[in-house]
C-alpha cells in the first residue's frame, strides 16, 4: 500500500478492464433537478437555500435549509402507486437520481415484467441519517401508542440503512453487489470509491454509486442543538451558506441525491457509451480520533494522508490538480481544510489550484453531499469551468492568502483536466476521489 | 352500504397494489388477490389496514388470513358491518 490510507488499488493503466469511467449521471439537488438545470445553477451561482417555516415553529436556531423542489409531483411519473406508498423523501430523491443515471448512460429502464437480471451491474448508495422522516412521523408515534399492528408492511424498508439501494435494485434489475455505505458526511464520496474498487477488482462491470439524504426535521435537529448550523442569516436564506467566509457561522443543512453510473472502460467501449470522465484513483481513511481528531473534528494528518494517497493511487503528479472541490461546510474547519490541501498537494498560495464549495449553493446534504459535489466535478470537467463559491466575498483571514484561487463568479478554465474532491465526516473519516476529463 | 358499493370500494383499495391490469379489468368475486392480481403478498397487510380505515372496522389476524379472493374480502367486510 502506498500510504496508510486504504486505497482503491493502483490502476493498471494499460488494462481497460481495470480503468473506471463515468458514463451516466443523475442529480436531485436543492438548486436544480437534472443535469441541465444543475449545471446552469452551478454556473450562475444559484442558491437552493430557502426559509423553512416548520423549523421556525419548532424553535430551531437555524430556520433555513436546502430541499429539492417539486419531487413528490415528479415521483408520480417515475414510480408505481404501490412503490410510492413505500418511499419516503430519501427513497424518492435517491431512486430518481439512480434511474436518471442509468438512462443517461444510454441504458433502458427495464420492464418490470422482463425477467432479465443485470448480473454485471450493482449499486453502492449510501445515506448519512436515513429514513428519520418515516421514523418520526409514523414509526415512533404508532409504536409508543401501542399500535404496532398499524405500521403496515412498508416500515422496515423505509428505515433500513440499505432501503434505497434495495429499491434501486428492483427498479433496475441489478444482479451484482447491492449495498449501502454510511460514513457520515464522507458517505457519498466513499460510495464512489467503493464502486471503483469493485470494478477494478473485476467483480462488477457497472456500479451505480452515490448518496441520498431525505429531508427531516428530526435529522437536522441534532445538528441544530450542537450549534453547528448557521443561525446568523435566517432572514437571508440564500446568503446563509458561507464556506470560506470570515462571517461563516455554521453549515446550512441540505438534502437531495446524486448517483454516478461507473463502468469499466472496457465495458463502456464495448457499449459505445458516452464517457464523461475517468476516476483514476481515490482513497479512504480515518484519523483515529488522535492528534486533534475526534468524533466531530478531523485529524489534519489523516486528511492529508487521504489526499496524498488518492493522488498516488491515481498515479498523477500533485501538480496536475487544476481544481479542488472541497468539503468546505462553512464551519471553523474550513481554514484548516484549505491548509491541509496546500500541504498535501504541496502548493504555495501562488500555485494553489482553484478551490470551490458546492455547499455554498445547496447546503450540506450530509450523506448525499459527496455525490452531489462529485456530479458537479464531472459537469465542470465536461464544460471546463469552475463554479463560483458564493457568499465568501469576505474571505476568512486565514484563507486570505489563497483568495485568488476562489471564484466568486464562474471561472472558465479551458485547460481544466483534473479535479480532486474530498469529503470528511463525523468519526474522523475521510474520502478523496480524483476525476479526469475524458476526451471522447 | 350495498354489497356492490363494498365491492367497488374493495377494488379501489386493492388497485394501487395490482401488477396485472388485465385481471383487474375483469375483476370478479372469485378473482384471487395474490395469484390473479399479482399483488405482492407483503402488501396484504397494508390492504387490510386500508379496509379498517375505509369501513371503520377491525380485522383480526385470523380473519385477514382467510382473505384470498376479492369476494372473501367483501364477505368479511359485510360481516363486520352487520
Amino acid at each position: 500500500m502506498s500510504d496508510d490510507a486504504m486505497t482503491a488499488g493502483s490502476a493498471d493503466r494499460g488494462n481497460p478492464a481495470k480503468r473506471v469511467v463515468v458514463t451516466g449521471l443523475g442529480v436531485v439537488a436543492p438548486n436544480g433537478y437534472g443535469l441541465e438545470a444543475y449545471t446552469e445553477a452551478l454556473r450562475e451561482g444559484v442558491s437552493g437555500i430557502r426559509h423553512i417555516g416548520l423549523h421556525e415553529e419548532l424553535k430551531f436556531a437555524c430556520t433555513v435549509g436546502g430541499i429539492p423542489e417539486g419531487i413528490d409531483e415528479m415521483s408520480e411519473a417515475y414510480f408505481q402507486p404501490d412503490e410510492l406508498l413505500a418511499m419516503n423523501s430519501s427513497h424518492r430523491f435517491g431512486c430518481i437520481a439512480a434511474i436518471d443515471a442509468w438512462t443517461d448512460a444510454g441504458l433502458e429502464r427495464p420492464d418490470p415484467a422482463d425477467d432479465r437480471v443485470y448480473w454485471e451491474a450493482g449499486a453502492v448508495i449510501g445515506t448519512g441519517i436515513g429514513g428519520l422522516d418515516t421514523a418520526g412521523k409514523k414509526l415512533i408515534p404508532l409504536v409508543d401508542a401501542g399500535r404496532v399492528r398499524r405500521l403496515g408492511s412498508t416500515m422496515v424498508e423505509q428505515v433500513m440503512g440499505s432501503g434505497v439501494s434495495a429499491r434501486v435494485a428492483g427498479l433496475l434489475s441489478l444482479g451484482n453487489q447491492v449495498t449501502a455505505n454510511s460514513s457520515a458526511c464522507s458517505t457519498g464520496t466513499e460510495a464512489i470509491i467503493e464502486g471503483c474498487q469493485r470494478i477494478r477488482a473485476g467483480l462488477a462491470q457497472r456500479m451505480l454509486c452515490g448518496g441520498t439524504e431525505g429531508y427531516s426535521q428530526y435529522a437536522w435537529a441534532g445538528f441544530d442543538s450542537m450549534r453547528v448550523l448557521c443561525r446568523s442569516h435566517n432572514d437571508e436564506p440564500e446568503k446563509a451558506s458561507r464556506p470560506m467566509s470570515a462571517s461563516a457561522g455554521g453549515f446550512v443543512p441540505g438534502s437531495g441525491a446524486a448517483i454516478l453510473h461507473l463502468e469499466s472502460l472496457e465495458s463502456a467501449q464495448i457499449r459505445g457509451a458516452r464517457i464523461y470522465a475517468e476516476i483514476p484513483g481515490g482513497a479512504i481513511n480515518c484519523g483515529g480520533h488522535r492528534r486533534g481528531g475526534s468524533m466531530t473534528a478531523p485529524n489534519a494528518e489523516g486528511v492529508q494522508r487521504c489526499i496524498r494517497a488518492a493522488v498516488v493511487d491515481a498515479a498523477i503528479d500533485p501538480d496536475e490538480v487544476d481544481a479542488i472541490s472541497g468539503h468546505l461546510t462553512a464551519t471553523g474547519a474550513d481554514p484548516k481544510e484549505v491548509a491541509s490541501w496546500a500541504k498535501a498537494l504541496q502548493r504555495s498560495p501562488e500555485t494553489f489550484p482553484a478551490i470551490t464549495s458546492t455547499k455554498s449553493m445547496i447546503g450540506h446534504a450530509l450523506g448525499a453531499a459527496g455525490a452531489l459535489e462529485s456530479v458537479a466535478c464531472v459537469l465542470m470537467l465536461r464544460e471546463r469551468f469552475v463554479h463560483p463559491s458564493i457568499n465568501c466575498e469576505d474571505v476568512h483571514p486565514e484563507i486570505e492568502k489563497y483568495a485568488g484561487s476562489i471564484p466568486h463568479v464562474v471561472r472558465e478554465m479551458p485547460e481544466l483536466n483534473t479535479m480532486i474532491k474530498a469529503g470528511f465526516g463525523f468519526g474522523d473519516v475521510n474520502a478523496c476521489a480524483i476525476f479526469r476529463r475524458w476526451a471522447n | 352500504m350495498t354489497r356492490d358499493e363494498i365491492f367497488a370500494k374493495v377494488v379501489e383499495i386493492v388497485k394501487p397494489y395490482v401488477k396485472n391490469e388485465d385481471a383487474l379489468a375483469a375483476v370478479a368475486d372469485d378473482t384471487n388477490i395474490l395469484e390473479d392480481l399479482k399483488v405482492n403478498s407483503a402488501r396484504l397487510v397494508d390492504i387490510i389496514l386500508n379496509f379498517e380505515d375505509e369501513f371503520d372496522i377491525e380485522v383480526e389476524d385470523e380473519d385477514a388470513d382467510a382473505v384470498n379472493t376479492v369476494g372473501d374480502a367483501v364477505a368479511l367486510i359485510q360481516e363486520k358491518l352487520s
